[in-house]
């Protein structure tokens, strides 16, 4: 039996029907975007511009910093609850029990969070793009557009929120409480936000190049992360709980 | 075959057939290797040693997806998705097949559980009992060639579990072949054609009323309105009985063969002036041969 995307496709569909229907989901990608768009937004706008242009780079930095912040947190949050949360409500072992493989059952868990992120993300620089073009200053406007800004949120968007989603797999796979799960998958998935805080405090000298690096680095991570991920995937430990 | 984790044994050194269309029971006390057993038969657990056919298919790593796709698993808890309706999580399981006609498909298993009307309804809503029988349409969907229920009726109250037995014998009266884990013998008694019984080893395998007389002898249960005053004469001048001993409520006699017995000895205790209230062959239940066989265990556990 070969990969079958409809099985994905089932899982998919099983996890987008449950968030709609899940209060702790909903609230969770509703908030996380408000609170991430809020600050910058009022950063922005409140800016002087008529202050040094390295204070006004940092603050245009910060801001777009938050932005990449709903990536990291929205998916991982989801994602250490995928299979630990299903192992403790008894679900996990009735879908084992199909023909699903764990390639199939890891790509649609990981679609399933992958895609509102990534659909969240957007629509949230889009708007702090279009509050900016309306709102803040020309100066801001032109310096936001200037340099690697727009492209590094492009890029690092989907490439983050791949990180998150494999570690918070990986983090749910191995876990027996979702609560703590929700905690370490946190907090391994901002471990890249770091490099991206240092590009924005100026510590680093953001670039076109530098951006495109990293994004590739981050690519080869995520595309290392998940082939960790399916090998860490055993129905044995998932339906028994021991060590096999 | 048998299946350890680390130095615990899980089940050990087990061997059975099940026919086609056939109704198996398997029994054993919490912790006697069941649910071990259904889930390495369901390809979820590797087994130490030992080899299987599935449903026709050797099982493997390998045929793992195969022989999934040609059985169906009833865990103990139904695992549905509460926030779902019936409907949405049948939808998600037969996506999880590849069926084709998934609504016909779907109206069929709910039919057969009854449940047609329900297939709107959110599974979180639902009581114990329906969530059980939703579990079972789930697990008759894609028309499994083996189905394995654990522990069908486990927490549910009595009413629900009459109509899990309902179910049940109508999927028997259907030819589906069931593999039911239980430790309700009256359930595996009614319901089975053969059982086996499993503490960790495989103790008995048989029918439930060859398992009785494998294990006791055949016996007389005589009631009297009193007591003989001399036992001994008139029970040992019936040659089929072998022993007899007094009970509470008369007289318990192993005998040969009951047909036989039954007659002179009713004839004897005429002979001696009896008030005979009933003279009756014993019924050892299914639970008096579990009862033995797992006290032999405990005995020997002792020893």
């Amino acid at each position: 039996m070969s990969f079958s995307w409809r099985r994905v496709g089932a899982i998919l569909r099983k996890e987008l029907r449950d968030y709609r229907r899940n209060r702790f989901v909903i609230g969770t990608m509703a908030a996380t975007p408000v609170l991430f768009i809020t600050l910058p937004m009022i950063q922005l706008i409140a800016a002087n511009v008529t202050g040094n242009t390295a204070h006004l780079s940092l603050r245009i930095g910060l801001s777009l910093l938050y932005m990449l912040v709903i990536p990291v947190t929205m998916p991982s949050v989801v994602c250490a609850y995928s299979v630990v949360g299903e192992r403790e409500q008894g679900t996990l072992e009735p879908v084992l029990t199909t023909p699903i493989r764990r390639e199939e059952f890891l790509i649609a868990k990981a679609l399933a969070a992958f895609v509102p992120t990534l659909v969240i993300s957007y629509a949230v620089f889009g708007i702090f793009l279009a509050v900016a073009a309306l709102f803040a200053h020309p100066v801001i406007v032109s310096a936001i557009y200037a340099g690697p800004h727009v492209l590094v949120q492009l890029l690092f968007t989907p490439l983050l929120a791949g990180w998150a989603i494999w570690v918070g797999i990986a983090v749910s796979a191995r876990s027996t409480d979702v609560r703590v799960a929700q905690q370490l998958s946190v907090l391994g998935s901002v471990a890249p936000l770091v490099i991206l805080a240092l590009m924005s405090l100026n510590v680093i000298t953001e670039s076109t190049a530098l951006a495109i690096g990293l994004a590739a680095a981050l690519l080869v991570f995520d595309l290392l992360a998940w082939r960790v991920v399916a090998a860490m995937f055993d129905r044995e430990r998932l339906v028994t709980g021991r060590r096999v | 075959m048998t299946k350890r984790f680390g130095d615990r044994v899980a089940f050990d050194d087990v061997s059975f057939e099940v026919g086609y269309g056939e109704v198996f029971g398997f029994l054993g006390p919490n912790g006697a290797g069941k649910t071990t057993t259904v889930r390495t038969l369901g390809t979820l657990l590797a087994p130490s040693s030992g080899s299987a056919i599935v449903a026709g298919i050797s099982l493997s790593p390998k045929n793992g997806p195969a022989i999934r796709s040609r059985i169906s698993m009833m865990p103990e808890s139904p695992g549905l998705y509460l926030r779902l309706t019936v409907l949405e999580n049948l939808q998600c399981f037969a996506g999880l097949y590849e069926l084709d006609d998934v609504r016909g498909r779907i109206d069929r298993a709910l039919g057969a559980v009854n449940l047609e009307d329900r297939a709107r309804d959110l599974c979180g809503s639902l009581s114990k009992g329906l969530r059980q029988r939703v579990a079972l349409a789930r697990a008759l969907l894609n028309d499994p060639a083996v189905l394995f229920l654990d522990e069908p009726t486990s927490g549910l109250d009595p009413v629900a579990t009459r109509e899990v037995h309902e179910l049940i014998a109508s999927l028997r009266e259907r030819g589906v072949t069931i593999f039911l884990t239980t430790h309700r013998l009256e359930e595996a008694e009614r319901l089975c054609h053969r059982v086996a019984i499993l503490n960790t080893t495989l103790r008995l395998i048989g029918r439930p009323g060859e398992l009785r007389q494998r294990l006791f002898q055949r016996s007389l249960d005589v009631r009297l309105r009193t007591p003989l005053g001399d036992p001994t004469a008139v029970f040992c001048a019936v040659p089929e009985v072998e022993r007899w001993e007094q009970t509470p409520s008369g007289y318990s006699l192993t005998v040969s063969d009951p047909d036989l017995a039954a007659p002179a000895l009713a004839r004897a205790l005429v002979g001696a002036d009896a008030d005979i209230l009933s003279i009756a062959e014993s019924q050892h239940s299914l639970e008096d041969v579990y009862l033995e066989l797992i006290n032999e265990d405990v005995e020997a556990k002792r020893r």
